[in-house]
């Protein structure tokens, strides 16, 4: 089984993490900017977060077999603080570098008025930087939310082909799939959604256009959910192809649209700025 | 030549801004391999053409180089060479010679390093250099700035690795016994 996880938090995530997801099956994934638990209280730290998702977290990613990329954004959350806004201004530099397949996350927490500028502030990069858009959902009102969500980037006038509205759950994933935007799931294993419940939703609703990510962070998470899911279809009867098609190909399809993803086995470097993860490796 | 490159260096002669977000994506438009100019790849010669092609490209250099990834860093680094900066670049420098990239510590002690660096910071960047296993044929100005503490440091280097039963790099013997002759 061939596994492309399209939204997981690797920054906090161990190595054995890498190994133990390379068992399992993952050959690719996308770590999209976000909130890092601590708040951030300055433009610095945005900067030195996106150089490491350009720059040591694919490093570190490719010593396990797998190939990183990036999205990035000023999170939700922080575009409520006045301290942190001014990255907005920075993000034209990012969203032109290698790894970045789309800008995200984005979207809406509590939906103030500081939310509504960024989202559609970022909406707007992505259309510029010909980039699709990784839309996180808010985990209180998310219907609401959500709804509203599907509302501004119809405004933006950004293609739903290019818009993921992702931790979506029963309460969500018809309106979205009206929308034409793509339908992401996050797979934890207490909230936002479950293997059972997940397979329930792809058999009412078909695989097009669905992404089944572990969003795994410094929470409770398990950076294995895509596979676990992946073996429940299969226990549910859906096929091979099936899981293909969701696990792999549509997310391939989905983040293809950047025209930057580089999935071709590249000979990985031995080390990145002089430094090995492999302690003891180098004499 | 590259119509991608042929419209980025009429843009950036027109507005130095246009730099931050041409500098980025240069790798992808017009490749990563070797080029004519000995050690540099052909992005590194498209970025530090996009640097001369731009009226101020002096006022974006720092920021390209501290927003820029590896690639970006080194072209930035080359660039001075080209670009008149004054005595600007070499915070520039002394920042990639603090790094652990080979890439970058060789592209800082090019022909800016050789002509800027103060004689303690340019020996320090040489001995650097030889103990990352950077050839020595990449530093620019060692016929001109090599002298007496510079060989006694490498003589001491090369003593330590000697008694230490490991290798002296082979391009640092022919400095040494000059010396000696």
């Amino acid at each position: 089984m061939r596994i492309f996880d399209p939204h997981i938090h690797m920054s906090s995530r161990t190595t054995g993490d890498y190994a133990a997801m390379h068992a399992a099956g993952v050959r690719a994934l996308v770590e999209p900017a976000f909130w890092l638990g601590q708040p951030r209280t300055s433009v610095g730290s945005f900067t030195d977060y996106f150089d490491a998702l350009v720059g040591w977290e694919p490093f570190r990613a490719s010593q396990f077999g797998i190939a990183h990329h990036c999205t990035i954004a000023l999170n939700p959350k922080e575009a409520n603080d006045p301290r942190c806004a001014p990255v907005l201004d920075l993000l034209p530099r990012y969203l032109e570098k290698d790894g970045v397949v789309a800008v995200g996350e984005i979207g809406y927490d509590s939906m103030t008025a500081e939310e509504d500028k960024a989202f559609a502030a970022q909406l707007a990069l992505a259309i510029d930087h010909e980039l699709p858009a990784l839309v996180h959902t808010p985990h209180r009102d998310k219907a609401a939310g959500t709804e509203r969500s599907i509302a501004v980037v119809r405004e933006s006038g950004i293609a739903p082909e290019r818009v993921v509205l992702d931790h979506l759950n029963e309460m969500t994933v018809a309106m979205v799939k009206d929308s034409g935007c793509w339908l992401g799931f996050s797979i934890y294993p207490d909230t936002k959604m479950d293997e059972e419940r997940m397979v329930a939703i792809l058999r009412e609703y078909g695989t097009e256009k669905v992404l089944v990510n572990s969003a795994a962070d410094w929470g409770k998470s398990d950076p294995l959910k895509t596979r676990l899911t992946g073996d429940a279809m299969l226990a549910a009867g859906f096929t091979d192809d099936d899981v293909d098609l969701v696990l792999w190909r549509n997310p391939v399809e989905f983040y293809g649209q950047s025209g930057r993803l580089s999935l071709e086995g590249e000979a990985t470097e031995a080390e990145f700025a002089g430094n090995s993860i492999l302690r003891g490796a180098r004499k | 030549m590259n119509a991608w490159l042929e419209k980025a260096l009429s843009d950036v002669a027109t507005d130095a801004s246009a730099l931050r977000t041409l500098f980025p994506g240069v790798g992808r438009r017009v490749g990563r391999g070797p080029s004519d100019v000995p050690g540099w790849t052909v992005d590194d010669v498209a970025r530090v053409r996009l640097l001369q092609a731009a009226p101020s490209a002096a006022a974006e250099m720092p920021d390209l180089y501290r927003y820029g990834d590896a690639a970006e860093k080194r072209a930035v680094l080359r660039g001075l060479s080209v670009v008149d900066t004054g005595d600007a670049g070499l915070e520039l420098v002394a920042d990639a010679l603090r790094t652990n990239d080979t890439r970058l510590v060789t592209a800082a002690m090019g022909e800016y390093g050789a002509a800027h660096l103060d004689d303690s910071a340019y020996r320090h960047g040489v001995l650097r250099c030889v103990f990352m296993g950077i050839p020595l044929a990449g530093i620019a100005g060692l016929d001109r700035r090599t002298d007496e503490e510079l060989l006694r440091m490498m003589r001491s280097f090369a003593a330590e690795r000697t008694a230490a039963g490991r290798d002296v790099p082979a391009d640092l013997l022919p400095l040494l016994n000059e010396q000696d002759a």
